[in-house]
């Protein structure tokens, strides 16, 4: 009797517990699952935006995936501002050649990496962005710079369809 | 063989049969006759001041909000298009409802008024040590729940705060390693906070406060086994001569400090009904701007002020969780065994320097995130960490406490109800 033997009990005890656990998952996970975005929510996935009347040192906010998207047409001295900097000075070290594939326009998420604001225009210390929520300052591609943001503002997807044409997404 | 069903030992330590045959009946199948005469016996220390009043008044908050919220809720509608007007239509139109609004809105604060006083009643007396860990620990449960239920009403009127307030919330999650983004996407059904953000937080928020109810019984039945502690915190020997039963006793005083309670609830309702929200949230959600500076609301302003006084992501949302679960191991952290501040001088002076130290971190938490602020906010963030982790321990080994007497009544009559506690101090003497 003291002897511990695996009969043909525990085989069958185990065998009810994993398949009834299986079981439960298969429930859960439509519960679980239901919060993800819908299949509405994913259509709504691209946009695409006419930026002909975008004057140099302008800024346009368009609205994709419920989030702003900037879509700023720098300057010349813009541009050799996010150029010059060093990348070993970086939070996140991105090169503004990756972030800004036509120099002139920078297309990227308007949404603080910290906790979701919406930064600034034209403002902070380094000319880009200032998140006014928690004090991150971004340059003018965007990069992190100072504050508690962790990293740079994100770059969607996009493509220039045309010349004056960019589609989001 | 008796045929009424006991209900161990938290209730009434003694047989109790109604009067009636009707009563006996059915007592006999469902005891609730028993429970109502326990809670009515119910042995309380006579010596209980009014800051053990606010149990009471939280329980009257608790049923104010489930039934404005009730009420509400037959006038809102939770989408994204709707809900700002539908709060509107509430405040203009409906018959009442800008003061059933009022009443919730203003509850809210009263609620957590109420609760900050209840939790530092319990760290004042020593209520969350032994043999009452298992209260503090529901206690604080309670609390999360009664943050969270707040944070999700305060997105339903769909207004710049809420909407802003709720990106920022949610967003604290995607400061989890590898899975925070999606977890965040998750929440929000969605990639920003929209309508299905808005339908889930309003059937959380209507949820949650009947789950705080359960909790609130499991509280009560908690307390109800060792009993109150009180102002001396002595273990105390019940029924005696050092206790009175609840009715009527605690409860009129329990009732007079509620009617207190309520004036200062009433004129907030109906002399400053907006004086604690924000004007901003009187303007629409708008996904493309956020508001210049965006502040909780002020109960929950410590702990904004703890999570911004760290200056990386991951680090300050641990901080600022890690401050309201420290007090889950508080009854562990507090090696003293004398329970109440009155026989501990040193600890007495450290509470109020905690209390003061909460306050400033809410101050902090309601001004813009830099320079002196900044820094008062972290020295104030690394003072709060320190009273529990370091004070609290070693002051239970170095304090010289004053001697507790062995009764409410030994002061001024001698001698104690509870012969426990006279051997105990016996031996002390003999040693």
């Amino acid at each position: 009797m003291s002897e511990k033997k695996t009969n043909r009990r525990d085989f069958l005890f185990t065998a009810t517990y994993a398949v009834g656990a299986v079981g439960a998952g298969a429930v859960i996970w439509p519960m679980i699952d239901q919060m993800n975005p819908d299949a509405s929510v994913k259509a709504l996935a691209s946009t695409e935006v006419d930026v002909s009347a975008v004057n140099p040192g302008k800024t346009i906010t368009v609205l994709w995936r419920g989030k702003p998207v900037f879509i700023r047409r720098r300057t010349p001295e813009e541009i050799a501002e996010a150029k010059s900097v060093k990348i070993e000075d970086l939070k996140h070290p991105e090169k503004d050649e990756d972030r800004a594939k036509n120099p002139e326009w920078l297309v990227m998420l308007g949404v603080c990496t910290h906790l979701g604001c919406v930064p600034l225009d034209q403002k902070g210390d380094y000319n880009g962005w200032f998140c006014p929520c928690h004090g991150s300052h971004y340059d003018t591609s965007g990069r992190i710079r100072k504050g508690p943001a962790p990293t740079n503002m994100e770059i969607p997807e996009y493509k220039f369809v045309d010349a004056n044409t960019i589609k989001i997404g | 063989m008796p045929t009424q069903l006991r209900l161990d030992n938290f209730m009434s330590e003694h047989e109790y049969t109604p009067k009636s045959k009707v009563g006996k009946w059915f007592n006999d199948r469902l005891p609730l006759l028993t429970l109502a005469n326990h809670l009515t016996d119910y042995p309380t220390p006579k010596n209980l001041n009014y800051w053990w009043t606010f149990g009471g008044i939280l329980t009257f908050c608790l049923i104010t909000q489930i039934v404005t919220g009730l009420v509400l809720a037959m006038h809102y509608i939770a989408h994204a298009d709707m809900a700002f007007q539908s709060v509107e239509h509430i405040m203009r139109d409906v018959n009442y409802g800008w003061l059933i609004r009022y009443i919730h809105a203003n509850g809210a604060s009263m609620f957590f008024l109420a609760v900050y006083i209840h939790i530092f009643r319990s760290l004042f007396y020593g209520s969350y040590k032994s043999p009452r860990e298992v209260i503090w620990i529901i206690g604080i449960i309670i609390y999360l729940l009664m943050m969270a239920a707040a944070f999700l009403g305060y997105v339903l009127p769909w207004g710049q705060m809420s909407f802003w307030g709720a990106t920022v919330i949610t967003n604290l999650f995607s400061a989890i390693p590898l899975v925070g983004e999606g977890i965040v996407t998750w929440l929000w059904g969605g990639y920003s906070v929209d309508n299905p953000t808005l339908t889930r937080f309003f059937t959380l928020h209507y949820l949650i406060p009947f789950l705080i109810l359960g909790l609130v019984v499991l509280h009560i039945w908690a307390l109800h086994v060792p009993g109150n502690n009180n102002p001396i915190g002595i273990d105390i020997k019940k029924p005696s001569k050092d206790t009175v039963p609840f009715h009527p006793y605690i409860v009129i005083k329990d009732g007079f400090a509620l009617l207190m309670f309520m004036i200062v609830f009433a004129f907030f309702v109906f002399y400053t009904p907006n004086i604690l929200g924000h004007a901003d949230n009187y303007i629409e959600a708008n996904p493309l701007v956020t508001p210049a500076h965006i502040v909780p609301e002020w109960y929950l302003l410590p702990f904004y002020a703890i999570l911004r006084s760290v200056p990386d992501k991951l680090l300050g949302v641990i901080a600022m969780l890690s401050a309201i679960l420290i007090l889950a191991a508080l009854p562990w952290l507090d090696t003293s065994k004398i329970r109440s501040a009155v026989f501990r001088p040193l600890y007495k002076q450290f509470y109020w320097i905690l209390v003061a130290d909460v306050l400033i971190l809410g101050y902090v938490g309601a001004m813009p995130a830099e320079g002196l602020y900044l820094l008062i906010a972290r020295i104030a963030t690394a003072y709060y960490f320190l009273h529990f982790l370091v004070v609290l321990p070693v002051l239970g080994f170095k304090e010289r406490t004053i001697p507790v007497p062995l009764s409410i009544t030994e002061p001024i009559l001698g001698g104690s109800p509870n012969f426990a506690a006279i051997k105990k101090k016996d031996s002390f003497k003999d040693q």
